[in-house]
């Protein structure tokens, strides 16, 4: 199969819905022109125009603001916001508005409405340009949270995204834009709340997603020379969450590392352990689940501080080789 | 331009039924009735029913939480609001919303929003989708003086004036933001001067006075049309509290007592007796009318049934 890149994956699937969805439109800042900050829409001005392709003043509220009222009347629009980390500048309107027209409306209103936003450390970018802020968005009802770890799932995913009737937060992971994958030519949709096996393992369970999934895959590659046989689950969507899929692995495999770059207090990863405590996992469990999240720190600018904050590869390692037993 | 003698009369019916409902409303508070809280616009009813009388069903509006005006403005009915005031199954948005979040997609209501300034952007949205879709139909975005002192008002004006949208921002000047004066949140006195910063036209004018409101939003509507974004102020004044637990410690009685004497009601009531020879018998035929669809609606709303517990999470999502 060809491989083309995160960034090219996201854009290719943009631009297959735009040619057969005329009340798709896009909506951000720079990505007419210039492309995109991350050159994902490299192109895109030039076959959509810029009555769809749309260039912005900076001024999230009112991209995002936009978005919501142009879902309601009729469109489905997607917008860029150029970091995750602007999305607080967004705030109401992601929140008090997109997440609630729908219900507090008595359902009149459809939202289909998708925010993408790159979201990530691991690029020097410092403090406000490398959070990862999944959690705010899972702890609010009426959103969707899809954090896609491959240029295959990034274009399956993005689809379902722009199909949905419901706002989608679509964080991107900055640093995978560049990384190649093989991604099916043509129309294909990944469903919302199906997690994937990445690899098979019966000795621990790995639990992740977006950018870390690497990490893990080459953490378990790590171990699996030392005989420990690691399964490793990408969940994909945050929201929804594919309980089914970590109960089962957990009652697997008995041990379970829940792994994110998002800082650890009230990430996602505490509703992941509490997940398999509250389920009969809990009686399969061999030793307590652990968590390898980002430290609870703004992310600095340093390489090396930077990297000493988020999981790495030798650290989730050595977190699997401790939940089995294993000294390194 | 002449309104007609229907046009009129409609006019007058729909700010005495807005005044009708929210004295209701008050009323059925002070019985227990209510659980929850409702914003009234009374001293206010002719910016919302001026301004959307001259409005189409394709037409759309964004409402703010003292928007009954603006409802009844826009046809929505009182049987619905009613019981969603009175958070019944049978209310506009299923008792989910509550008079703060009311909305009628049917009849081209976007909602009313609780956040205020929160709904300027999203009118801007949908004011581009119509224009993207070939809908000839204008965007009424509704908000407060206090909603201008908002990131969201400027980045909407500005991002509306850039991409030339129809859309007309009618700001409702009540001259206080809950407690505070104007003059203590912001510094200038004509807040249409604010349209200046992103190119487009401004202009101010007597809130109280619906006919003059129906006559400018009906050339407005052709003017957004035909150029881009304009912001309406309309000078008015909240005769009651912010809500229902305001205790008023900030403005004197004297001031409340001079704004009664322009009531918007009572201003067009003797407009209409003096100017379009509607008759005192007439005009309390309006009135009677708009008690007796009120007492309807009440008599609706507390018949509906409560809605039911396990459908409390039904449209979180849409599926």
């Amino acid at each position: 199969m060809r491989e083309i890149t995160y960034a090219e994956a996201i854009r290719e699937a943009l631009s297959e819905e735009m040619r057969s969805d005329d009340s798709i439109v896009f909506i951000g800042e720079d990505i007419g022109i210039y492309g995109g900050a991350f050159g994902v829409s490299k192109g895109m001005l030039a076959e959509f125009g810029p009555e769809r392709v749309r260039d912005t003043p900076i001024s999230e509220t009112a991209i995002v603001g936009c978005g919501v009222g142009a879902a309601m009347a009729g469109l489905r629009p997607v917008v860029e916001i150029m970091f995750s980390d602007f999305l607080a500048v967004a705030m109401d309107q992601v929140v008090n508005q997109a997440a609630k027209a729908r219900f507090q409306f008595g359902g009149q209103f459809t939202v289909p409405l998708v925010i993408r936003a790159p979201s990530g450390s691991g690029t020097g970018a410092a403090e406000q340009h490398s959070q990862s802020l999944e959690a705010w968005f899972v702890h609010t009802p009426g959103i969707k949270v899809v954090t896609p770890s491959t240029p295959a799932d990034a274009k399956g995913l993005l689809k379902t995204a722009i199909r949905d009737a419901n706002p989608v937060l679509f964080l991107e992971q900055k640093l995978l834009y560049r990384v190649k994958g093989e991604v099916p030519e043509g129309d294909y949709s990944i469903p919302f709340g199906q997690a994937a096996v990445r690899r098979e393992g019966k000795d621990v369970a790995v639990v992740s997603y977006g950018r870390m999934v690497g990490r893990c895959l080459e953490a378990a590659a790590l171990v699996a020379a030392e005989g420990i046989e690691t399964e490793v689950i990408d969940l994909r969507t945050l929201a929804p969450l594919d309980r089914d899929s970590i109960v089962r692995a957990a009652k697997k495999c008995g041990r379970v590392l829940v792994v994110h770059e998002a800082c650890q207090t009230g990430g996602v990863g505490g509703e992941i352990v509490a997940t398999i405590v509250d389920s009969e996992a809990f009686f399969y469990l061999d030793a307590p689940v652990r968590r390898c999240c980002g430290q609870d720190t703004p992310i600095p600018y340093n390489r090396n501080l930077e990297d000493s904050v988020v999981p790495q590869t030798a650290g989730i390692a050595e977190a699997l080789r401790g939940l089995c037993g294993r000294k390194s | 331009m002449t309104i007609t003698r229907e046009k009129l009369g409609e006019l007058y019916l729909k700010m005495a039924q807005t005044r009708r409902f929210e004295e209701t409303a008050a009323r059925l508070f002070t019985e227990g009735k209510v659980h929850g809280t409702a914003h009234f616009c009374i001293g206010e009813e002719a910016t919302g029913v001026g301004v959307c009388s001259a409005l189409a069903k394709e037409d759309l509006i964004a409402q703010t939480h003292r928007g009954h005006n603006q409802a009844i403005g826009k046809g929505m009915s009182l049987d619905l609001m009613m019981a969603e005031f009175l958070g019944k199954e049978a209310g506009y948005c299923h008792g989910r919303g509550g008079c703060m979040h009311i909305a009628d997609s049917s009849s081209g209501s976007l909602g009313a929003n609780g956040i205020v300034g929160g709904g300027i952007p999203i009118a801007v949205g949908a004011a581009f989708a119509l224009r993207y879709r070939k809908v000839d139909a204008v965007t009424v975005c509704f908000f407060g003086d206090g909603a201008t002192n908002e990131g969201a008002f400027h980045e909407a004006l500005n991002l509306a004036s850039v991409w030339k949208l129809p859309i007309l921002f009618v700001c409702v000047n009540n001259y206080y933001a809950m407690s505070t004066h104007i003059g203590s949140h912001m510094n200038i006195e004509d807040i249409s001067i604010r349209a200046k910063a992103y190119g487009i036209r401004g202009e101010a004018m007597d809130g109280n006075d619906v006919a003059a409101i129906y006559e400018a939003t009906l050339e407005a509507k052709e003017y957004v049309k035909r150029e881009g974004p304009m912001l309406l102020v309309l000078n008015t004044y909240r005769i009651m509290g912010h809500s229902k637990s305001d205790p008023q410690n900030y403005r004197s009685k004297e001031e409340v007592e001079g704004w009664k004497k322009r009531d918007p009601i009572l201003l067009f009531r003797k407009q209409l007796a003096e100017a379009h020879g509607f008759s005192p018998a007439e005009l309390d035929a309006l009135d009677e009318a708009a008690s007796a669809d009120v007492a309807r609606a009440v008599e609706f709303a507390e018949a509906s049934p409560e809605p039911r517990v396990e459908d409390a999470l039904r449209d979180v999502y849409a599926v």
